[in-house]
């Protein structure tokens, strides 16, 4: 029988209720124990004190572009990102070449995380077929395969109609619909904020109500058919509203927010720096502090990263011509922590929002230390400050407007299913001590 | 040609960027140009032995000829480069572009270019200097600067001179270089157009914004009229050219209530019977040809003071 004791470190786990310092002990790869500092033994330690060891995050919205996008990033080097970033499990949506609708591609997505994944892989199936937003994928067969949602992330469901099936449908299965709202019909050509910024620029704008127009649509349609509807990436002082709204009334309506949309405002746009395009567009400071007043209030469920890795050269096209989209799995945790100093959330909220809120949206047994689940794990250094590092990263792409920011809160190690999958430079000298290394560190 | 003036840019992107006194700068270069183009022999060898790369990624006639013409009239070498939108769809990056140009070794990029931006970026990957003739709905920098020149001939000042700019304000690089540029020098601007013409908190460029084109008519100096520019629109912004001409065309009725010194201006090309009826573009309160003209001399000075700033050498 494998163990391995993590000793000493301040444990967080806001599934069950637990922020105190304990002994956490893993055995054959799932929690098998906590207990007071001292009380728990293993032949196995790693040693964390002053560290804090949470759940590992779960991100519920994440861009693999495996198959058929392998120059932008594989399931390989996204997971291995993810496990960089903490992220212990992710959910990749659909928007592959060929599309994630049938199961022989969701079991395609599975069987390659199996070989090469350093993070658990949810695939989130395909509304429509084709992603052409005309007739139901095979949702059941793909629900069978294991995706844990169904999403048309990028293309909106324009009919109305045919969202509604959808939602019912998806219902069938227990599975949520995740909605990129965006009612392309009210920006035409749009790729970048409407606001005074985009007056200056004299670029083409997407104002807040192309966003909202569907949110309000598909809580309403949430609404008609009891099913369950989760807005991806609210971006605007307005969808927080109506979600806020919808909640009160009883709507099983959830939603996330990304980093960047809590971070950037349309200001960085004026770099012209490809990598602050993105969709749906960064807001306004006003915008920004909404998102905040929804993370505090619990409007906002989850936090989500959207990461959506791009090559180089194709970030290198103008800014109309560049396609949307940044990635987020490496920066996440540093830039929320930010949340915790500004007081928007306190550090078991975050986490929450990190692990078991998106979990529970997926209805996966994820975010939590509950014994006998999988020793999924993240151990965080929170005093650690150091500057974003893009080059450095695990992502085969680049495209992050966060290079050089001065963050706080560090990654220090990942563990999955009781195995090493990250472990930060220099962790073993300066925090992460192996009693016996050999044994434990891969 | 020597003045005394500091001006030391590598690029120039927009009148954003630029400082009163640098606008006042080039306008007081340009003016001495002015007069090389009226001499039997219009050139002089400021800049030879230089290379001026015309960029241009849309269709131009008239600014294209406008550098051309100032290029060669320092005695520069100018080639013009056309890239057909097709090329840059098959995937060859603006900035891949940009940097097999810079190999053949050029000196300033004038670059042309249908998104807002573009210049920004090439000026970043390259280390040419890179003039701005035009980005998206972005900035015209040279045609900002060339308005301004033309008011200042025919008025003698900027200080409390009104201009009124009417039409698709969105859509417009010229108004938005010519916001900047004549907020800079204390001229007070209205923008005038249907409300689907006007973008969002526009009046925070420092401009007053009006749907009445009579009314504001009345009060105003100059008044620059706008291109409908039917190939940057997305349908929905206006009923008809017959509805757009009666409620924002410039005509003689409406010329008749301005003030009898009013300017006419228009950075062309001229879309008789839509913005502007054909009497009122050719009448003599119409500055439109003498704004070609004075285009060449600003586009000199941009030329002489980037060549003279960026590298640090004395051109006389």
């Amino acid at each position: 029988m494998e163990k391995l004791l993590i000793k000493g470190a301040h444990v967080l786990d806001p599934s069950r209720g637990i922020d105190a310092v304990m002994d956490l002990l893993i055995e054959n790869g799932h929690i098998a124990a906590l207990g007071p500092p001292g009380s728990l033994v293993a032949e196995e330690t790693l040693d964390a004190h002053g560290k804090r060891v949470v759940p590992g995050f779960v991100d519920m919205h994440t861009h693999l572009r495996e198959p058929g996008y392998e120059y932008k990033e594989t399931i390989r080097t996204g997971t291995a990102a993810a496990a960089a970033g903490g992220f212990t499990s992710v959910a990749c949506m659909a928007n592959t070449q060929p599309v994630n609708d049938n199961r022989t591609v969701t079991e395609y997505i599975l069987e390659k995380a199996r070989l090469e994944g350093s993070a658990n892989v949810y695939p989130i199936g395909a509304v429509s077929k084709g992603l052409r937003g005309e007739e139901l994928a095979e949702i059941g067969e793909m629900a069978e395969a294991g995706i844990v949602a169904i999403s048309d992330d990028g293309q909106p469901v324009r009919d109305s109609h045919l969202m509604r099936r959808a939602l019912e449908y998806a219902s069938m299965f227990g599975l949520p619909v995740i909605s990129h709202c965006e009612d392309k019909s009210l920006c035409p050509g749009g790729v970048m904020n409407e606001s005074f910024v985009s007056t200056e620029l004299g670029l083409n704008p997407m104002p807040n109500a192309c966003e909202e127009v569907m949110v309000a649509r598909d809580i309403l349609l949430a609404e008609l058919t009891r099913s369950r509807l989760h807005v991806a990436h609210v971006s605007t002082a307005g969808s927080i509203h109506l979600v806020r709204d919808a909640k009160r009334r009883g709507v099983p309506v959830t939603c996330e927010v990304t980093p960047h949309h809590l971070f950037l405002t349309d200001e960085a746009v004026r770099s012209f720096d490809t990598a602050t395009k993105v969709n749906p567009p960064l807001r306004t400071a006003a915008d920004g502090a909404a998102l905040r007043e929804g993370l505090r209030d619990g409007t906002i469920d989850a936090i989500a990263t959207d990461h959506a890795p791009h090559e180089q050269s194709s970030k290198e096209l103008d800014f109309s011509m560049a396609p949307f989209g940044l990635i987020g799995l490496e920066t996440a945790f540093p830039l929320c922590f930010r949340l915790v100093k500004e007081g928007v959330l306190t550090l078991p909220q975050l986490i929450a929002k990190m692990t078991i809120e998106p979990a529970r949206i997926l209805s996966i047994p994820k975010g939590s230390f509950a014994i006998g689940s999988d020793a999924d794990l993240t151990i965080l250094d929170l005093e650690k400050s150091y500057a974003i590092d893009v080059g450095k990263f695990r992502s085969r792409s680049r495209n992050c407007p966060f290079g050089g920011w001065e963050v706080q809160g560090k990654v220090v190690c990942t563990l999955l299913a009781g195995r090493i999958v990250y472990e930060a430079e220099n962790a073993r000298e300066h925090s992460v001590q192996a009693a016996r290394s050999s044994q434990c560190l891969p | 040609m020597e003045t005394n003036a500091h001006f030391a840019r590598k690029d120039i992107l927009g009148l954003e960027d630029l400082s009163a006194e640098e606008i006042l700068t080039v306008l007081d270069v340009a003016r001495s140009f002015r007069e090389v183009s009226e001499r039997e022999v219009k050139k002089v060898p400021t800049l030879r032995g230089q290379t001026v790369i015309n960029l241009f990624y849309e269709p131009s006639t008239r600014t294209r000829t406008s550098f051309e013409l100032a290029a060669k009239r320092l005695s520069a070498d100018v080639v013009n480069f056309t890239v057909s939108e097709s090329s840059a769809v098959k995937g060859e990056t603006l900035i891949d572009t940009a940097r097999n140009i810079e190999s053949m070794h050029s000196d300033i990029i004038v670059v042309r270019h249908p998104v807002s931006g573009a210049p920004q970026l090439l000026a970043r990957a390259v280390k040419s200097s890179v003039i701005n003739a035009g980005d998206g709905a972005h900035e015209h920098p040279s045609q900002g600067l060339l308005d301004l020149f033309t008011i200042k001939e025919h008025k003698g000042k900027f200080e409390g001179i009104k201009v009124l700019i009417v039409g698709d304000i969105s859509h417009s690089r010229v108004a938005r270089s010519d916001i900047y540029g004549m907020t800079k020098l204390g001229i007070e601007v209205t923008v005038c157009g249907p409300p689907t013409f006007i973008p969002v908190e526009i009046g925070k460029m420092g401009v007053r914004v009006t749907c009445d084109f009579d009314e504001a008519l009345a009060e105003t100096d100059v008044i620059m009229m706008l291109r409908i520019q039917k190939e940057r629109q997305h349908g929905g912004l206006y009923p008809s050219v017959k509805e757009y001409a009666r409620f924002f065309g410039l005509n003689r009725d409406r010329l008749s209530r301005a003030k009898s010194d009013v300017l006419i201006m228009h950075p062309g090309p001229v879309n008789r019977g839509v913005e502007i009826s054909p009497e009122i573009a050719d009448c003599t309160q119409s500055l439109i040809l003498e704004q070609v003209s004075n285009g060449v001399a600003v586009r000199m000075a941009l030329l002489y003071l980037l060549s003279r700033g960026a590298y640090g050498k004395a051109a006389h």
